[in-house]
């Protein structure tokens, strides 16, 4: 990997950039990472929770006479015994004309969604609570529901929201140039519609609340794994209507993935630690396998209706797409279709744009955020559409796509959109070319003709499909670090934002002791107690390296200049002749003269009780850094992949996966490395596996692994990955998102390549997941599978 | 996800265990490798009063492989006979069906016997063992039979012993000179229940011609489905590309296959007359293997 020092920062450092292994690694090789139903709590109880059987309908009475008596029961609650903390759970992202409808941690009238809670049993153990849920009667008055966009924009399709005039929860149009009139002019126009299915996220340890109030401190302490400590203990604070610091919220340091769905707020968030007060008991809820399929908040569900129009060399001129966004029983934020207007331009130049949002209300659980986040669905519709212009004027899809890519020398650039965090869609920097290149250095194009031409002779079908995407990534408002010189001559660097796998106390111990020129060994990292920093954001959107990296990266400098500064004083000399070495401050040529990192905190942490000190010596070593980003950061991507389809069984089998990234600086190479690895297989698996398929009125079909196709090991091959580095300008180290880029283009690169590979057919690949029947169907024309 | 309160029997022989069926029969399910049981339960889609666990009972737990055929006991591992070389040469077929069960981990608990005994359609071991006619061996507290595999597998997840009767073991006779067998299926993961699946067996004889062959399919009934038809159509045959095209459109035209959320009837119609080809293919294969 080759790296660029063009922004200075990296001229001087000595960690940064370097694949250090894990700190974390030893502890969960070893079995002894602690999650959450690992911490030793003692005396908890635990809770269950009674959810819906229906997709929609009135809760007309619940009995829990029956559980309530049975023996080792604690507590029963409903919606009745619940009052004060019925409070709406407000969206993520809103928009002016959101259709809005309020969302309660538990059902009260009606249940939207199967999954949706209507009560909570407290018992002495999950075995006793749950035979209690089964004594628990709820008389439900069904009612007509809804289990797709297409279902819920249908004439008269019965309403998510009794009451509402309409299943639309949002119809967005954003525009660049003159699209209409460019459709009208266009030499070439071409258009298809895409479905993208639901999926879910699937971390490998479900969500998980406990909580206990704290007599003594008058606190209430809850232990809850998102992936935004700070963001749920805002919303706690706000509904039980308390002071921020009355409540400590701990995301434990071990957390089995995040994905997105643990960075939304459930109502099961609510519900348990005002159980644990109200009951005066502490309690924890661990959500179950069942649950996390019914109950987790998904995405992906998009139809896409795209057109382009393109001259005869294959210049884009005009994109339009309308598409209709599963938003589920509730709006939990506008995020994800929102990423999805303005991701659809990607790498290209198109000077008319008309990107259309129809956000719809379906009786299923409410979709939000998972890796990708609206992203590949939007690389679908474009990076399809990129194909079937090469197709349509006989000429080679990376051809199609060189002629179109922005140039380097054109940023920032403007695309003319604005993005999910409300500044307008500029990317900073990028080198699309260099990442076309990188494929087709790897791929003989020629040869590979050749060989698809050979193969067809002999009954076997090959394939080649790249996709391209832009990504915004480090979005604000702002993440903070907090930097610390303790007693022991070490030094501390305290994060708000919580990490489910992604190596926080390794990199930014990397970054810290680059910022401060100390040892590493010296730096400890710790993460998500909101006792360690007041504010705070959390882990979502691929933010935290170009969010909290500039943090540590300033706070950490501002702390060696405070140490060099008592070091000055105590040396009685000059800050400029000293320096960080080992865990001392030196004088440079002078190295007997020194004073202990341990000794500087001592006297200007620890002091003499009581005793004034110069005035030239600063005190209090510790500096806390909030880091705002003035506008989203754009990391981007290629996928390449080469597929041999059986077209007697629909398989498919992927030969190569070849994946470019740029991410900009990279503060360590392994880290990036699996982060890419690991949305690969996400990829992998939105494009050939997961699908959460439900009835035409909402009932799931697949909650279990059985039926739930998750890829495993034996499903996901290698990719050969490279890199290009495009520095940001944005930030001091230059660096942008890479939690997300793996998974982004998979989608749209392995449809490309199946549809490449079935040419012969005219076969149209319009669906995904690409299920042997899907392939099969696309081949001979087999009905559709009902649902 | 937690199990209903049962009951927990641990007997150590087999008359324990016997007795135990007599007197709690419809309330009780047998434990061996648990792995489906143990699912069932904690989605509480089975909440039985008893389980009884059969992994103490020593006379349960071999396998004896001799010039007559094979005995599975009821607590033979999928994992042991698919790691015996000797079983692997006595019955090729039943190896490859070994190995497209479930995952390494799973196979190292999951029972043959087990297996057999839920009764999944879609399994691989059924169809099988109808394509081996392997026999049950089935006992109760007050008597013993032995039943046909075809006539063992009633209905999806639904076989005929009843509640007081335990399968203890299966036999599979030895096969002849020039008896070869394949299986194969189509997965949408390796190590998923067949969306089709399909044994085939037949003999070589001298002439260069297939006998008595049989074709089972899984995952397209709700019980493995002997093709007769198709068996019909190529035994007496040299199974030429001829025979294979035509014994793939029988296939596809007469099978009326099973619907779910993982694939069409279409979809089944359509592959499984294609994993039957390719199936016979193989058996062609074999016999230059085995030089008959």
């Amino acid at each position: 990997m080759t790296r660029t020092s063009d922004i200075g920062v990296m001229d001087k450092t000595r960690n940064i950039g370097i694949a250090m292994t894990r700190r974390e690694d030893e502890r969960l090789l070893t079995g002894g990472g602690r999650f959450l139903d690992d911490l030793p709590f003692g005396d908890f109880y635990e809770a269950a929770i009674l959810r819906s059987n229906y997709p929609h309908a009135r809760i007309l009475a619940v009995n829990t006479d029956a559980a309530k008596r049975l023996n080792g029961v604690i507590a029963v609650f409903t919606a009745n015994e619940l009052g004060p903390i019925l409070k709406d759970l407000p969206p993520k992202v809103v928009h002016p004309k959101l259709n809005y409808q309020v969302r309660l941690a538990i059902a009260k009238e009606y249940v939207r969604y199967i999954g949706e809670p209507i009560a909570v049993v407290v018992a002495e153990n999950r075995y006793i609570a749950e035979d209690a849920l089964e004594l628990i009667e709820v008389d439900y008055e069904p009612l007509g529901s809804v289990g797709s966009t297409a279902e819920a924009l249908k004439v008269g399709a019965p309403l998510v929201h009794v009451g509402s005039e309409t299943n639309v929860a949002v119809h967005i149009i954003q525009q660049a140039g003159d699209p209409e009139a460019a459709l009208k002019t266009a030499p070439h126009v071409l258009s298809e519609t895409f479905e993208v299915t639901r999926g879910g996220g699937h971390s490998i340890e479900g969500r998980a609340v406990a909580a206990r109030f704290d007599e003594v401190t008058r606190q209430l302490i809850v232990w809850d794994n998102t992936q935004a400590p700070h963001y749920v203990r805002q919303m706690l604070a706000t509904i039980y209507e308390v002071g921020e610091d009355e409540i400590r919220l701990i995301a434990p340091a071990d957390i089995g993935g995040g994905f997105g769905p643990k960075a939304q707020f459930y109502g099961e968030e609510v519900l348990i630690p005002w159980i644990a007060m109200e009951i005066k008991h502490a309690v924890k809820w661990i959500e179950d396998r069942w649950e996390n399929f019914v109950s987790a908040t998904m995405e992906r569900s998009q139809t896409h209706r795209v057109e382009v129009g393109f001259d005869e060399d294959g210049h884009l001129l005009v994109l339009k797409d309308v598409f209709e966004h599963d938003q589920g029983a509730y709006c939990v934020g506008l995020q994800v279709p929102t990423i999805t207007m303005s991701t659809l331009p990607g790498p290209y130049v198109i000077p008319n744009i008309h990107s259309e949002l129809i956000a719809c209300y379906t009786n299923i659980v409410p979709t939000s955020s998972l890796r990708g986040a609206g992203r590949p669905q939007a690389v679908v519709a474009m990076e399809r559409m990129m194909d079937r212009i090469a197709e349509h004027l006989g000429i080679e899809a990376s051809e199609v796509r060189r002629r179109n890519l922005i140039q380097p020398d054109q940023f920032p650039y403007a695309v003319g959109l604005t993005f999910r965090d409300g500044s307008p869609l500029t990317y900073d920097s990028g080198n699309y070319p260099e990442l076309l290149d990188g494929v087709l250095s790897r791929i003989d194009l020629k040869a590979f003709r050749g060989e698809q031409a050979a193969a067809r002779k002999t009954g076997k079908f090959l394939g080649l499909g790249l996709a391209m995407f832009v990504e915004g990534t480090g979005i604000g408002p702002y993440e903070g670090a907090r930097v610390r010189l303790t007693n022991r001559g070490r030094v501390l660097v305290s994060l708000a934002a919580s990490p489910q796998g992604q190596g926080y106390e390794t990199v930014y111990a990397q970054v810290a002791a680059d910022a401060l020129g100390c040892d590493i060994g010296l730096v400890e990292v710790r993460h998500g107690d909101t006792s360690f920093i007041p504010y705070g954001q959390g882990t979502f959107a691929s933010r935290i390296t170009a969010t909290v990296g500039p943090a540590v990266w300033e706070a950490s400098g501002e702390l060696r200049a405070d140490i060099i500064s008592v070091a000055a004083s105590l040396l009685k000399t000059d800050v400029g002749g000293l320096d960080l070495r080992g865990d001392a401050v030196e004088v440079v040529g002078d190295p007997e003269k020194r004073v202990t990192l341990a000794d500087i905190a001592s006297i200007a942490n620890v002091g003499r009780h009581g005793m004034s000190v110069p005035r030239d010596l600063p005190v209090a070593i510790e500096r806390t850094s909030y880091f705002k980003p003035t506008q989203a950061v754009y990391s981007s991507g290629i996928s390449a992949v080469i597929v041999s389809v059986d077209v007697e069984t629909g398989k498919i089998e992927i030969i190569r996966s070849i994946l470019g990234h740029d991410c900009g600086n990279v503060l360590n190479p392994l880290l990036v490395e699996g982060q890419i690895l690991g949305g690969h297989a996400h990829g992998i698996g939105n494009a050939i596996y997961e699908e959460a398929k439900y009835s035409r009125d909402g009932q799931p079909q697949a909650v279990s692994y059985l039926d739930y196709a998750l890829p495993t090991a034996m499903e996901v091959p290698t990719p050969e990955l490279f890199h290009v580095i495009s520095p940001s300008p944005l930030n001091p180290l230059g660096v942008k998102g890479s939690g997300e880029g793996g998974t982004i283009p998979l989608p749209a690169s392995v449809a490309n390549a199946v549809e490449d590979a079935l040419r012969p057919f005219g076969a149209r690949i319009c669906e995904l997941p690409l299920t042997p029947q899907r392939v099969l169907a696309a081949v001979y024309g087999l009905p559709k599978l009902e649902s | 996800m937690k199990p209903s309160r049962f009951t927990y029997h641990a007997p150590t022989d087999l008359d324990e265990v016997l007795d135990l069926l007599a007197k709690y029969g419809d309330e009780a399910k047998v434990l061996a490798g648990g792995q489906s049981l143990i699912p069932m339960l904690n989605f509480r889609l089975l909440a039985p009063a008893h389980l009884i666990d059969i992994n103490r009972v020593s006379e349960l737990r071999n396998y004896l492989l001799d010039d007559s055929g094979l005995n599975v006991g009821a607590l033979v591992r999928h994992r042991e006979l698919e790691t015996s070389p000797e079983v692997e040469l006595a019955y090729p077929i039943l190896h490859e069906g070994l190995t497209n069960i479930a995952h390494v981990q799973i196979r190292n608990r999951g029972t043959v016997c087990g297996s057999l005994a839920h009764a999944d359609s879609a399994a691989e071991l059924p169809s099988i063992m109808v394509a081996l006619d392997a026999s049950m061996n089935v006992r109760s507290q007050s008597s013993q039979r032995s039943v046909r595999a075809e006539e063992f597998f009633r209905f999806h997840l639904t076989s005929d012993l009843d509640s007081s009767e335990l399968l203890v073991s299966v036999d599979i006779p030895a096969l002849g000179t020039g008896t070869v067998g394949v299986f194969d299926e189509i997965t949408r993961r390796k190590g998923d229940f067949a969306l089709v699946g399909a044994a085939v067996l037949g003999t070589w004889d001298s002439g260069g011609k297939i006998q008595d062959c049989r074709i089972v399919c899984s995952g397209v009934a709700p019980t493995p489905l002997r093709l007769r038809e198709a068996e019909q159509f190529v035994s007496g045959t040299d199974l030429s590309d001829d025979v294979l095209v035509g014994v793939q459109q029988l296939v596809m035209e007469s099978l009326e296959p099973t619907e779910d959320i993982h694939t069409s009837a279409e979809y089944r119609k359509k592959v499984t007359g294609v994993i039957v080809r390719r199936g016979l293919a193989r058996l062609t294969d074999q016999r230059r293997a085995i030089h008959v």
